[in-house]
């Protein structure tokens, strides 16, 4: 039990590249996703087939094979990713940008046609439409499948560990063959560093899902 | 929805997209052809890189090459998904009920590990199989897959259960049938044919994941592509990682479109339909 304690600024190490790889990873796949998301709803047909191919693609793919792409495959075609925390969150952004956009494309649905309808008979434009009255409201029907998507993000990151970024994982799994015989209370406190970030922005999530319920 | 955010396009705005298309067509062409050339110069299509596939060094035929992918490799990466699947499928229904419970301290372990098991990384729960336990790698992914999928298929029957109308179990229990009953004769049979894509979905991921054991040292189908590239030498990563990959898209897409298909089959049918769509794709969503 007290590997942990022994080992704790090994952990917070751990633990601060973790945060680090979620939030840099998720600001940039929420960027990438409303961009695909507004891709998908466009009037223009070659853009709606290029957003549904990506995020059709990157949906039956395992995130593992895109680190595997990233890391063994790209150096073949000349391109040498910097190894480490960067391909990691280029390989973490990629796969959940898709998870993103999926989650956008179901709220701007579930905005009433009727809004819509209304804002294109006043007159206002595509990206009027779109920008000033469709994804106002589907924000708060976004925000908690976002969540979830975020919270998955999280856990992914611990992915990286196969690929030479020491993360919590890694940290983990270190510890893990150094201390053989405490291997299980090392990974308990591996556990309970995930569960600091899973737990908390699950209840998040259930919070501003009832919100929303009681606001329809 | 989508089609009312712009007019349905008149005959300037098609010719528009037409030439919009034909000019994104030559643009992709062109950023193609320039990824081909760039590639070609780094030596990517030389017959010495893709031989492996057909005519491999070292004295191997072909046909040993794909069996090492196909049989061993994608048989372990099956092998595991198809044990775990089913594990998954049954702890999660256990899991699913016991969280119905009326007491609320029956209820509360139900509670308490579908939370744990859904906020960890299936990674780590292999790792605990693997260093925590000293199991053998194939036992800890089975013991990882399944433990995460199982809370998430009871998190899913769940949703399931609380998307039926109330009158349901009201009309259950005025015809005198048990708490028990009304759950598995009228509930749960409903809730698993409202959430089946979303389980679908999962068993997906559940495959997705069994990837994971490349990091286990679990002899899958992306272990035994880097195994071989490994063999035969790293120029052949392309080719294998070409091979493997589409190896990896035929299943999995697959598998997404038997989800999709019953979607559509069940919401012809069932009068559920728009419910049932929208938690269907909020859950699949928060994949993984």
């Amino acid at each position: 039990m007290h590997v942990i304690g022994e080992n704790l600024p090994a952990y917070l190490e751990g633990f601060s590249v973790t945060l680090r790889l979620t939030l840099l990873s998720a600001g940039l796949a929420l960027v990438a996703g409303l961009v695909l998301a507004a891709l998908r709803v466009s009037p223009f047909r070659p853009l709606r087939a290029f957003a549904a191919f990506y995020v059709e693609l990157l949906r039956n793919t395992p995130l593992t094979l895109v680190f595997f792409a990233m890391v063994f495959v790209a150096p073949r075609f000349g391109i040498v990713t910097p190894l480490g925390f960067w391909t990691a969150v280029i390989c973490l952004s990629v796969y959940t940008a898709a998870f993103v956009c999926e989650a956008v494309r179901s709220g701007i649905n579930s905005v009433g046609v009727g809004q819509s309808e209304a804002a294109r008979a006043i007159g206002l434009t595509f990206g009027q439409t779109l920008g000033e009255v469709v994804l106002p409201q589907a924000v708060r029907s976004v925000v908690p499948p976002l969540i979830n998507v975020f919270i998955a993000l999280a856990k992914n990151t611990s992915v990286a560990a196969g690929f030479a970024v020491v993360e919590l994982m890694g940290v983990g799994r270190r510890l893990g063959t150094a201390n053989a015989a405490e291997g299980l209370w090392v990974l308990v406190g591996i556990a309970l560093f995930y569960l600091a970030i899973t737990i908390p922005a699950g209840l998040i999530a259930g919070a501003v899902e009832r919100k929303v319920a009681f606001s329809r | 929805m989508t089609s009312v955010l712009y007019d349905v396009p008149g005959p300037r705005a098609r010719r528009r997209e037409r030439l919009g298309s034909v000019i994104g067509f030559l643009v992709l062409l062109a950023a193609l052809g320039g990824a081909v050339w760039y590639a070609a110069r780094n030596g990517v299509f030389g017959v010495d890189r893709w031989d492996v596939l057909f005519d491999p060094p070292k004295n191997q035929t072909a046909a040993d090459v794909w069996r090492f992918m196909l049989v061993d490799g994608l048989g372990a990466t099956l092998r595991a998904a198809v044990v775990a699947a089913p594990m998954a499928l049954v702890l999660g229904l256990v899991l699913a009920v016991w969280r119905t419970a009326r007491q609320r301290w029956v209820r509360l372990p139900a509670i308490v590990v579908i939370e744990l098991f859904r906020g960890l990384p299936v990674l780590l729960m292999m790792f605990f199989g693997l260093l925590g336990f000293g199991w053998q790698a194939f036992t800890a992914v089975v013991f990882g897959l399944t433990v995460y999928n199982m809370a998430i298929i009871a998190e899913i029957l769940r949703s399931g259960l609380a998307s039926l109308p109330k009158g349901q179990a009201e009309a259950g229990y005025a015809i005198g049938l048990t708490r028990a009953q009304t759950l598995f004769t009228i509930l749960l049979p409903q809730a698993v044919r409202t959430m089946l894509p979303s389980l679908i979905a999962q068993l997906v991921v559940l495959l997705k994941d069994s990837s994971l054991g490349f990091i286990v040292g679990y002899a899958e189908l992306l272990k035994s592509m880097q195994n071989n590239a490994q063999y035969f030498g790293n120029q052949y990563y392309v080719a294998l990682f070409v091979a493997g990959a589409g190896t990896y898209l035929v299943v999995n897409l697959t598998l997404s479109w038997a989800a999709r298909w019953i979607q559509r089959r069940t919401t012809r049918t069932a009068g559920v339909a728009p419910v049932a769509d929208e938690i269907a794709v909020q859950s699949a969503a928060g994949i993984r």
